[in-house]
C-alpha cells in the first residue's frame, strides 16, 4: 500500500460531518475548554446529520480521505425530529457496503454528540484520529476488493 | 453570474487565533488560492475596524463571494452576514469558517499544525464560497403572544414584564399554586425581607393581569412551529386547549436535593435541610441550644461537581436567623469554602462572625460525622485550618443541599428541541453572548432552569429573557434563514421519498409539465435538516447552502495535498 497518498506519513486526513445543533455545539465547547486534540480533522457544518450522504462519504475516500466522522444528536435529541435516526440508518449500511469494497469499515465512524459534550468530543476525535492513523493511508488507486476488509 | 472574486478574511482574534496560527501565513495561501481576488488580516474582523474593512474591500475589489475565517458561526455569522449586506452584497454570498474553537484553541501546542490546518479549512471554506448564490429569505409572522413555562418568581417575573409591555401572555404551572420555590421560604438574604412579602404582590399582580392567562395545574401535551407560531397543546385537568404563541420562555425552576442517607438525615429526626428549616422558622422554633450547619451536602462531588452556588448565602442566612432567635445558641457553619461574593454578601458575613456563628472548613476526604443515637447530639469535624478535631454539640443539624435540575428538564429539552448541560439543566446559546437565549430562535431560559440561581439573578434573567422575546414580537415578522431544499422538477421523477422523510410535512406531489406529479417544497414549513435531500433517489433535491456540489468541492479541498 502506498505511503505518500496522506497528506504526510503519519498524518491521516480526517473529515467530521457535524450537524449545527449538537455535535458543532460541542465541538465548539471542547475548543471554549481548550481540549487539546490531534489537528487532523477538518469538521464540515451540516443543519443536520441526516442531510450527510452516503455518497459523499464514498467520494471522501475516493478522493483520499483517511476517515470520515459522522456525528450528530442523540437519538430523541435531534433538532429535527429524526434526522439522526436516518443516519444511523444509512451509514450502518454504508460500513455494511464498505466492507465489500475494500474500505475498513473503521474508517467511518458514526457517532452522537450533545451540544454540552466537548469532552466526548475530544475523545471521539482523538480515538478516531488514531484509529486511522493505525489504518495508514487510504490508497484509492491500489485499492483492490477486501484490500482492507476484516474478512 | 459574472466572474467570481473571492475576498478572504482572516482574522487573529487578538491573540486567540493569531498567537497560534500564522495568520499572515494563511492569508498568503488564500491569495494564491483560484478565484481569490483579496485576502488580508484582521486584528479582531468583528470589531468596528474589521467590519469596516471588510466594506470597504468588498467595494474596492468588487468582491462578490466573501470568506471569513474566524471564530465560530453559531456566534458571529450573522454579523458578518448583515456587514455584507450593507456593503450591497447578498448575506448569503457568506462562508464562514470557523479556525478558533476548532482550530487556535485545540491545537495551541502544535502551531505549525493549527497554521497548517487552518490554510485547509480556508481552502474549503474558498471552494465552497465560490458556488454560493445569492438567497431570499421567506419571511412570517410573529404572534405578539408568549407561552412562559413555570410560574416560579423568574416565570412570573417574564409575564408580568410581557404583559406590561402589551403582549398577550399564557403562564404554563404544573403545581395548583403560582409561587414556585419562594413558597418554602421564610427570609430572602441579605436583606432578610419575608419571601412572602415579595412574592405575594408578585402573584397577585399576575393573577390580576387582563393580558396573563393563567393555565393552572396545567402540563404541555406537545409543542411545534418555530419563532412567530408555536403551536402548543396543553392539558388542564381532563380538558386540552391550544395556544398559538410566537415565542417561549423557560423557567421551570430546580429542584432542592433530599440528601437521604447523608450526614443522618432521614434517620435524625433532627438533621433537616434548610427548606425544612425554614418551614419551622415561620412557624414555632423548639427551643435548641447548639445548632450545626453544613455545606455543600451533595454538591462538589464527583457524582454532582457543580457548586449550587447558592447554599453558603443559605447557610449564612439561616446561621444568623437562629441567632437572632436564639442568641444564646451556639451556632456553627462547616463548609468547604464559604462563598460569600460581592458587597453585601461579604459585609453579610462580617456581621455573622461579630454576631458568634463559628465557621470552620473541611476537607471532602475528610466529611463532618453526625453522631447520635435517636437523635443526633454532636457533629464531630476536623476543622482544617487547625487541623485538629473537634465535636460540636448540635441540637440541629442543618444540612445545605444543591440545587438539581427538575425531573421534567429532559422531556421538556425534547418537546422544545433545545439542548441540557451535563449536569442536566438547560443550556443557553452562549454563556456570555447570549445567555437567556437558546440556539433555537423564539426560545429563551431564565431562573434556575439554567443553573442555580438567587431570587435577584432570577429575576434579572426574567427581564432579560423577556425583552429578548419582545424583539420578535415587537418587530411583528422574522426571516426564516434561506437554507431549505428545493426541488428540480427535471430531475424528480416523483417516488416521493423525501415526503414520507420530511420530519415537517413540508413536501407534497404536486403537478408539473405534463401532468406528472413531481416535489414541491413549502419554504415556510421547511426547517433546513435537509434528510429529504439525502433521500432524495435521484438527485433532484437540493438545499441552498448545502448543496452536494459545495460539500464536494470542499471534499475535494480538504484532500489535495
Amino acid at each position: 500500500m502506498s505511503e505518500t497518498s496522506g497528506p504526510s506519513a503519519g498524518h491521516p486526513r480526517v473529515i467530521a460531518f457535524c450537524c449545527n445543533w449538537c455535535s458543532y455545539a460541542g465541538a465548539d465547547l471542547a475548543g471554549v475548554s481548550r481540549l487539546q486534540m490531534p489537528p487532523d480533522f477538518h469538521v464540515i457544518r451540516v443543519m443536520c446529520s441526516g442531510r450527510v450522504e452516503p455518497e459523499w462519504v464514498i467520494k471522501a475516500f475516493a478522493a483520499g480521505i483517511d476517515g470520515v466522522l459522522v456525528l450528530g444528536c442523540h437519538i430523541g435529541d435531534c433538532h429535527y425530529i429524526d434526522g439522526n435516526h436516518r443516519t444511523a440508518k444509512r451509514f450502518a449500511l454504508l460500513k455494511e457496503m464498505l466492507s465489500c469494497t475494500g474500505i475498513h469499515p473503521d474508517r467511518l465512524l458514526v457517532d452522537w454528540i450533545s451540544a454540552s459534550e466537548g469532552g466526548k468530543f475530544q475523545r471521539a476525535v482523538t480515538e478516531f484520529v488514531e484509529r486511522v492513523r493505525q489504518l495508514g493511508p487510504v490508497d484509492a488507486r491500489a485499492r483492490t476488493p477486501l484490500a482492507e476488509a476484516p474478512r | 453570474m459574472s466572474e467570481v472574486r473571492v475576498g478572504v478574511f482572516v482574522c487573529h482574534c487578538g491573540s486567540n487565533i493569531g498567537g497560534v496560527v500564522d495568520v499572515p501565513a494563511v492569508v498568503e495561501h488564500a491569495r494564491a488560492l483560484p478565484h481569490v481576488a483579496h485576502a488580508e488580516h484582521n486584528l479582531y474582523s468583528c470589531s468596528e475596524a474589521g467590519l469596516s474593512s471588510l466594506q470597504r474591500s468588498i467595494r474596492e475589489h468588487s468582491l462578490n463571494r466573501v470568506v471569513v475565517a474566524a471564530c465560530t458561526p453559531r456566534t458571529h455569522e450573522p454579523l458578518f452576514r448583515t456587514a455584507c449586506q450593507q456593503a450591497g452584497l447578498n448575506r448569503y454570498l457568506l462562508e464562514f469558517v470557523n479556525i478558533r474553537e476548532h482550530c487556535s484553541w485545540i491545537h495551541s501546542r502544535e502551531p505549525g499544525k493549527a497554521t497548517e490546518k487552518a490554510i485547509t479549512l480556508v481552502k474549503m471554506g474558498v471552494a465552497k464560497a465560490c458556488l454560493l448564490e445569492p438567497q431570499e429569505e421567506a419571511q412570517s409572522a410573529v404572534a405578539p403572544a408568549a407561552l412562559v413555562i413555570g410560574g416560579g418568581v423568574a416565570g412570573m417575573s417574564a409575564a408580568l414584564n410581557l404583559a406590561r409591555q402589551g403582549f398577550q401572555v399564557h403562564l404554563v404551572e404544573k403545581q395548583p399554586r403560582l409561587g414556585g420555590r419562594l413558597l418554602n421560604l421564610d427570609r430572602l438574604g441579605p436583606t432578610d425581607e419575608a419571601a412572602a412579602a415579595m412574592i405575594e404582590p408578585l402573584i397577585a399582580a399576575v393573577v390580576g393581569h387582563r393580558s396573563i392567562s393563567v393555565h393552572m395545574p396545567a402540563s404541555l401535551a406537545e409543542i411545534d412551529g418555530f419563532v412567530g407560531n408555536f403551536r402548543v397543546r396543553l392539558g388542564e385537568g381532563e380538558g386540552r386547549s391550544e395556544v398559538l404563541v410566537g415565542t417561549i420562555i423557560v423557567a421551570t425552576g430546580a429542584e432542592v436535593l433530599q440528601p437521604e442517607g447523608l450526614y443522618g438525615y432521614g434517620l435524625f429526626p433532627n438533621v433537616v435541610t434548610h427548606v425544612e428549616l425554614e418551614r419551622r422558622l415561620k412557624e414555632d422554633l423548639p427551643e435548641i441550644r447548639s445548632a450545626v450547619l453544613i455545606n455543600c451536602v451533595g454538591s462538589r462531588i464527583p457524582d454532582r461537581p457543580y457548586c449550587s452556588r447558592i447554599c453558603c448565602m443559605q447557610s449564612l442566612k439561616n446561621a444568623m436567623r437562629l441567632k437572632a432567635r436564639l442568641p444564646e445558641a451556639r451556632v456553627a457553619v462547616l463548609h468547604r469554602d464559604q462563598l460569600t461574593s460581592g458587597v453585601q454578601a461579604e459585609r453579610y458575613y462580617r456581621s455573622a462572625r461579630q454576631a458568634g456563628i463559628r465557621f470552620f472548613r473541611y476537607e471532602p476526604e475528610r466529611p463532618p460525622q453526625v453522631v447520635g443515637e435517636s437523635r443526633a447530639v454532636a457533629v464531630v469535624v476536623r476543622d482544617a485550618l487547625r487541623g485538629r478535631e473537634l465535636s460540636l454539640p448540635a441540637d440541629l443539624v442543618v444540612l445545605a443541599t444543591p440545587l438539581v435540575p427538575g425531573p421534567d428538564n429532559r422531556a421538556l429539552s425534547r418537546l422544545l428541541k433545545v439542548p441540557l448541560d451535563e449536569s442536566g439543566f438547560f443550556l443557553e446559546a452562549h454563556a456570555k453572548l447570549r445567555p437567556v437565549e437558546f440556539a433555537t430562535d423564539g426560545v429563551y431560559v431564565c431562573g434556575t432552569a439554567r443553573w442555580p440561581a438567587d431570587v435577584a439573578e432570577s429575576v434579572s434573567q426574567a427581564y432579560a429573557a423577556a425583552s429578548k422575546a419582545a424583539i420578535p414580537m415587537r418587530s411583528g415578522a422574522v426571516r426564516a434563514e434561506a437554507i431549505t431544499a428545493f426541488s428540480d422538477p427535471a430531475l424528480c421523477t416523483g417516488c416521493g421519498t423525501c415526503v414520507v422523510c420530511c420530519p415537517f410535512g413540508a413536501i407534497a406531489r404536486q403537478p408539473w409539465e405534463g401532468g406528472r406529479l413531481v416535489a414541491q417544497v413549502n419554504t415556510v414549513q421547511c426547517k433546513g435538516c435537509g434528510c429529504c435531500v439525502a433521500a432524495c433517489p435521484s438527485g433532484a433535491m437540493q438545499q441552498h447552502g448545502t448543496t452536494d456540489k459545495q460539500v464536494l468541492q470542499m471534499i475535494e479541498a480538504c484532500a489535495r495535498v
